[in-house]
């Protein structure tokens, strides 16, 4: 009984000792960079924090190591929600690359914590689009740094369509012939995420202006019974929905895939080993994702982690990162003179077509926010009924 | 005491670990997500358990069983005759290398060979050029465009995926039913030969009752590994959701732990259920 006790006490004083450490953000955000700490961790998005492992030439964390005295240790999470759990389940990490359907709820769970922005002296170089986006401002206060952002492209098969780019969504929404006289039918596909239930929301935004959709992530239950009716539709149309890169890749390679809902990240590929791909945003407009770094309340390392707020901002690791995801770099300089992503590398990847893109976010049942609680669909009902249109029904 | 030591990891295994993690499923259960909160609530309540039974969530479950029900039955037709030669007529190095062809896919990556069978069956891959080349592209196109099990391509169709889960699983099914079949002595089949049976007789009223408890083993492995499995669905077919990624999605995606709790009892009462039949069948005399 005795040894049990101690080991009770033991075990108690064990948990106490975990739970002193680190830094608490309470008393409001660092006012003053200290001495480097041994290193920062990061939750990242496979590819998105690159050491020339992958590729000798894209690399931007060797020359922040060697800058700072910090090591770099990440740990990649491959959905939004992985990040959400990791973040919230643990005191370990210092800055998560949270996209705009995570940063919400992290900053409402209090999971991540404000940054001074007068401790980033890159911020004023980052796109001034971003600067106060709703995704990571919340009553005026910055819960992190923009790092990279892309829209949910259409891509299009140039010989189906003649040569000519689509200029509605239409054409993986309704049955139709395509400009090659063939059915679209068995020859598009959609993204296997719930969050594809906003696309159809985007499309019938302009296509049906009468059910007064303002925004693609706030749908009250009329609005989203129309957008999955457009989804079932689409479900006849669809061979095979897709949820990994290269199996999409595939399918435009070897299935004959006509047009997709896609990222430029499969074009670019597609394009690179000359295939007869090419992608657009057509006149409805289209969805997008825009990720923030953001830096965990009781970050354990905030010296580095600012260091590296700072560092994620600098034009060649943006550059050379947009080159490498196929994304657009949020700091405008990234644009000019990078040799891995050309001259028109910003273009090709979007730049100017901030103004069409939904950015991604979580959709909740007070509609962010702005409306009494239950007026908005919420996303786990998102994620019942897409599983079922999918199925068919 | 030495008993009780030599009993107690595998029995902490079983009822502890296992045990326990299955009763906290059946608990979360019995739990609800909060649909303003987007948070579990942990009272006590069967609103899960409504959800479960919806029309939607019944059909992945029946398209798994269904998937599952044919993959087994036929492993069962292509192993037999197969595990019967090895068992039976080849000679013992006929037989090693026989055993060891069934066995070698086990070896590489299930990945790979997933992903491979993709290629093949792709719109554009060797098993189109091959009927393209023999001149009956038609046939394939007309196998396609049945309803239901048909599609655009073999990779997008239920025809595809079905061949795939055959291939992947069949080794399961070879293995012990070439077991079963070895125990059956020369003796019976000499004796029913001299009384004057004919071959095929023999085969129904000997060789099939003996075998199958192993019959029954490898349908155990074909049934309950097509009934969890959670890629080939992904990567070949038309991407209808299988009771594995339902319950992935409602687990990881909507944060839906209850639901997901609920759903892992479907296949769970299946295999309680098929194993029941199995046993009655004396399957676990033969593992």
């Amino acid at each position: 009984m005795r040894r049990i006790t101690s080991l009770v006490v033991a075990l108690v004083l064990a948990v106490a000792a975990c739970g002193g450490d680190g830094t608490s953000a309470e008393d409001g955000p660092l006012q003053e960079i200290g001495d480097s700490e041994d290193k920062v961790v990061i939750v990242a998005w496979a590819g998105y924090i690159e050491r020339g492992e992958t590729e000798a030439a894209y690399d931007w964390v060797t020359q922040y190591e060697a800058d700072t005295g910090c090591a770099v240790e990440v740990k990649t999470a491959g959905t939004s929600d992985e990040m959400v759990a990791l973040m919230t389940g643990s005191d370990e990490f210092d800055l998560v690359t949270a996209s705009g359907d995570a940063s919400l709820r992290l900053i409402a769970g209090g999971t991540v914590q404000e940054v001074n922005t007068d401790l980033v002296p890159s911020w004023n170089t980052v796109d001034e689009r971003l600067q106060d986006a709703p995704w990571h401002t919340v009553d005026g206060k910055h819960y992190g740094v923009p790092y990279q952002w892309g829209a949910n492209v259409l891509a299009y098969n140039t010989e189906a369509f003649g040569g000519n780019a689509p200029t509605s969504w239409n054409v993986i929404f309704e049955p139709m012939n395509l400009p090659d006289g063939e059915p679209n039918a068995g020859r598009v596909q959609a993204y296997d995420g719930p969050i594809y239930v906003a696309d159809a929301a985007v499309y019938l935004k302009s296509t049906r202006p009468e059910l007064g959709i303002e925004d693609p992530y706030q749908l009250n239950d009329e609005q989203y019974a129309e957008a999955l009716d457009v989804l079932r539709t689409q479900r006849s149309l669809v061979g095979r929905y897709w949820h990994d890169a290269f199996i999409q890749i595939d399918d435009f390679t070897n299935e004959g895939v006509a047009a997709s809902a896609s990222w430029p990240f499969q074009v670019n590929i597609l394009q690179a080993s000359g295939e007869p791909i090419a992608s657009t945003i057509p006149t409805e407009g289209a969805t997008g994702w825009a990720d923030t770094t953001m830096m965990h309340v009781n970050a354990p390392h905030p010296n580095c982690a600012y260091q590296w707020l700072d560092w994620s901002l600098n034009p060649k690791l943006q550059g050379d990162l947009a080159a490498w995801f196929g994304s657009v770099p949020s700091v405008p300089a990234a644009c000019d003179g990078n040799e891995l992503l050309g001259a028109e590398g910003c273009t090709t990847n979007g730049f100017e077509n901030f103004d069409r893109i939904s950015f991604w976010k979580t959709p909740t049942d007070d509609c962010n926010g702005t409306e009494a609680a239950g007026s908005c669909v919420p996303y786990y009902r998102w994620v019942t009924d897409y599983l079922a249109v999918i199925g068919g029904r | 005491m030495r008993l009780a030591l030599l009993l107690g990891v595998p029995l902490f295994w079983m009822v502890g670990v296992y045990g326990g993690s299955l009763a906290a499923l059946l608990v979360q259960s019995f739990f609800r997500l909060d649909s303003f909160a987007g948070t579990i609530d942990r009272s006590p309540t069967l609103a899960t358990w409504r959800d479960l039974f919806t029309d939607a969530n019944m059909s992945v479950a029946a398209r798994t069983i269904g998937m599952a029900s044919s993959v087994t039955l036929a492993s069962i037709v292509i192993a037999l005759p197969l595990a019967y030669f090895i068992a039976r007529h080849a000679s013992r190095r006929t037989k090693a290398v026989l055993v060891l062809a069934v066995m070698i896919p086990l070896w590489s990556s299930y990945l790979v060979r997933v992903y491979s069978w993709k290629l093949i069956l792709s719109a554009d891959g060797i098993v189109n050029w091959f009927f393209e080349r023999l001149g009956i592209g038609g046939l394939l196109d007309a196998v396609l465009a049945l309803p239901a099990i048909g599609g655009p391509s073999l990779s997008v169709s239920y025809i595809g995926q079905f061949l795939v889960f055959v291939y992947i699983w069949l080794p399961y099914m070879v293995l012990p039913i070439q077991a079963a079949l070895e125990r059956v002595p020369r003796s019976f089949i000499e004796a029913s030969a001299d009384l004057g049976a004919h071959p095929a007789t023999t085969f129904r009223k000997v060789v099939w009752p003996l075998a199958i408890p192993g019959v029954a083993a490898g349908s155990i492995f074909t049934f309950s590994l097509t009934l969890g499995d959670y890629i080939i669905p992904t990567v070949i077919g038309d991407s209808s959701p299988f009771i594995g990624l339902a319950i992935y999605s409602y687990q990881g995606v909507a944060g839906n732990l209850p639901l997901a709790a609920a759903f892992a009892f479907v296949p769970i009462a299946v295999m309680g259920l098929y194993l029941f039949g199995a046993k009655r069948l004396g399957a676990f005399e033969a593992l």
